[in-house]
């Protein structure tokens, strides 16, 4: 069982992962071309500028207006690409798969990490139980969204320190991660793929051919 | 629910099929940007505090950004166009009546998602099932049959500009109103209310070009009028036929440039929608607004300020020459150059407060004047912080719009163009006036 989710299955997902990516962005490249404004439009002097001013924390007006928020969602993201990316159990296993690694975290700075992604999963549900605006658009399917993003944190750490179950909890870790992995270019986490041009074309358009600001 | 005969009588007429046929055909239709929005929302809510409605009706979340999409957009989407009569009537009520276009939630996305634009998307589902509301299918009835928004017939035009001629030959001898000038500088187009019912506009702007010597003209055949509330309804075709007419008639009098009066929808339409429907990426001849247009009249000195305007004033960004061009900066020279008392708005530039007049929703007629300014509160308290008593709004949308709320509020102001300050205010050489 191990062996079966540790190894086929995980390159499994990371083949449905980026297939999955490449047919999202492809798609939308080339269905962009039928749009009479976004190739047109597109500048990447004004979408960049728009964009670095929603990547960088509290550059943009409604940044500043819901400073909590904006915390949480930045320690939130980097955390989730983050920790998974340079956690050296993650890493050694790559080495002894295909020999490549790279400097990895200390086990506290992962652990404390990891529970800030737990935290922001937790806070954005609070979020959308407790403010009105959130709650009227939130369904089943946003919970959902959460909890796949969350699960394989939850059961990492449960493995990693050896709370209870090891083996149940690492083939769950495993089992989630790859569920995590593969939901991205298929739901709306594929806001991950789409926010950079999505915002680079709403810069463009105010940049380019509005002369304004979008931030 | 406020009675509109163009909502209640035509719902009556839809049938089940023509309903999921034509939202599934518009949708079909629409494609990357559609999609990639609709994957891309996280429903987060952040989008809210960008809506003036949202604020105004103290935070009721079927009126933020989101809410309306969702009541809207995402229904058709998950139930595949299989909605009813009654939820394209309300569809109608939020996109038609509750939503100005003015993309202020664009800016307050993080993902930079065109809400306001999706919401066109519905009106135009709406437009094609004929549920539009009477007073703006009235407009747009106007636009196709007359091309201009107010049924003035050619002679009425002529007439209207040889009147206002002589009313400004009153003030000032030599003004003028040179009709279909062929090769002159400059194009001077308006929106049928000046003719109709704002007349004295044009004799301002015969004084005005007068004073700064522009070689100008106005058509004197159709083609004058390019306001657009085709473009709201939905009814793009009508739309384009507007802009196409606007931009031949240029062309035909092989001006090197377009002024428009002081409209925003008329500068989106000609600036951005028309184009970008008709395939153009930019104007076939430069169109400016009369922001910049007073701008570079005053910077260049061919008009001069001699006596400023005394009482205290604020200002209106309007959403399509702030947020749809930029031209707040120039707006402010010029309000600083013709005022005394000049106190700004805050928030301003291209975070102000739309009008809720704008993109359709005045064109929608008295049955909602009440329910528009119930959902600007924030514009009324807005202005009333400024502690001003006239307010510029270089915009016939924000001007109609504001002037309401500021009698719904009591707030004891007035709206005024910029050319009703600037006639006031420029210097007329004596040599002019005899």
């Amino acid at each position: 069982m191990f062996e079966f989710v540790s190894g086929p299955l995980v390159w499994l997902a990371f083949i449905v992962f980026a297939g999955g990516c490449a047919y999202r962005l492809g798609w939308m490249f080339v269905t962009a071309r039928k749009d009479r404004v976004v190739y047109p439009y597109m500048s990447l002097k004004y979408g960049l500028r728009s964009l670095l001013h929603w990547i960088v924390p509290f550059a943009s007006v409604n940044m500043r207006k819901h400073p909590v928020m904006t915390v949480v969602t930045f320690l939130f993201h980097i955390c989730l690409i983050a920790t998974p990316v340079l956690l050296t159990a993650h890493v050694v296993m790559l080495r002894e798969a295909i020999g490549l690694s790279w400097w990895t975290l200390p086990p506290l700075a992962a652990d404390i990490m990891t529970i800030m992604v737990l935290i922001g999963g937790v806070f954005f549900i609070a979020r959308r139980i407790r403010l009105p605006e959130v709650r009227n658009v939130t369904d089943y399917s946003d919970y959902l969204l959460i909890a796949v993003v969350l699960a394989p944190f939850a059961t990492g750490f449960i493995a990693h320190h050896q709370f209870f179950a090891y083996k149940t909890m690492v083939i769950l870790h495993i089992v989630t991660g790859v569920l995590w992995l593969i939901a991205i270019p298929f739901t709306r986490l594929a806001h991950m793929l789409y926010f950079v041009f999505t915002r680079m074309y709403m810069g463009s358009e105010f940049g380019f051919v509005r002369n304004a600001r979008d931030w | 629910m406020v009675k509109d005969p163009g909502l209640d009588e035509t719902i009556k007429k839809l049938t089940p099929q023509q309903i999921e046929k034509t939202i599934n055909q518009v949708l079909k239709g629409e494609g990357a940007r559609m999609k990639a929005y609709l994957t891309t929302c996280v429903h987060c809510g952040l989008c809210s505090e960008a809506c003036h409605t949202f604020l105004s009706r103290d935070r009721d979340p079927n009126f933020s950004p989101v809410g309306k999409v969702k009541n809207t957009l995402w229904e058709m989407v998950k139930r595949k166009g299989k909605v009813d009569a009654e939820f394209i009537k309300n569809a109608a009520r939020i996109v038609y009546t509750e939503c100005g276009v003015c993309r202020r939630c664009s800016m307050y996305c993080p993902f930079g998602i065109d809400i306001a634009y999706m919401l066109l998307v519905v009106r135009r589902m709406l437009n094609l099932l004929n549920v539009v509301p009477a007073y703006l299918q009235d407009t747009t009835n106007s636009h196709a049959a007359t091309m201009n928004q107010m049924w003035v017939q050619q002679d009425e035009w002529i007439d209207t500009l040889q009147w206002q001629e002589e009313e400004a030959q009153m003030e000032m001898a030599k003004a003028r109103i040179p009709l279909d000038k062929e090769g002159a500088e400059v194009m001077y187009s308006v929106i049928a209310p000046e003719p109709k019912i704002l007349a004295q506009l044009l004799s301002y702007m015969s004084q005005i070009m007068t004073v700064a010597g522009v070689d100008w003209t106005m058509p004197a055949t159709d083609g004058w009028d390019n306001s657009n509330m085709a473009m709201y309804s939905g009814d793009f075709e009508t739309m384009a036929r507007v802009e196409r007419l606007h931009y031949d008639t240029a062309l035909r009098l092989k001006v090197k440039k377009i002024v428009m009066g002081e409209c925003g929808h008329a500068f989106r339409g000609g600036a951005y929608d028309g184009p970008k429907w008709l395939s153009w990426r930019f104007p076939p001849v430069p169109l400016i607004h009369a922001i910049e247009w007073y701008y570079e009249l005053l910077t260049t000195g061919r008009i001069k300020i001699i006596k400023k305007f005394k009482e205290p004033v604020t200002v209106q960004d309007p959403c399509n020459t702030v947020r749809g061009k930029g031209l707040h900066h120039q707006l402010r020279y010029i309000m600083n150059e013709m005022c005394e008392d000049f106190r700004d708005v805050d928030p301003r530039f291209e975070h102000n407060y739309c009008c809720m007049a704008g993109g359709g929703t005045i064109n929608c007629g008295p049955p909602w004047t009440k329910s528009r300014a119930v959902s600007n509160r924030v514009k009324a308290e807005q202005l009333k912080a400024t502690g001003a008593k006239y307010v510029v709004t270089p915009c016939h949308n924000c001007h109609s719009g504001i002037e309401q709320i500021i009698s719904f509020y009591k707030l004891g102001m007035h709206t005024k163009f910029i050319a009703d300050i600037l006639i006031e205010s420029i210097e007329k050489p004596q040599h002019l006036l005899a």
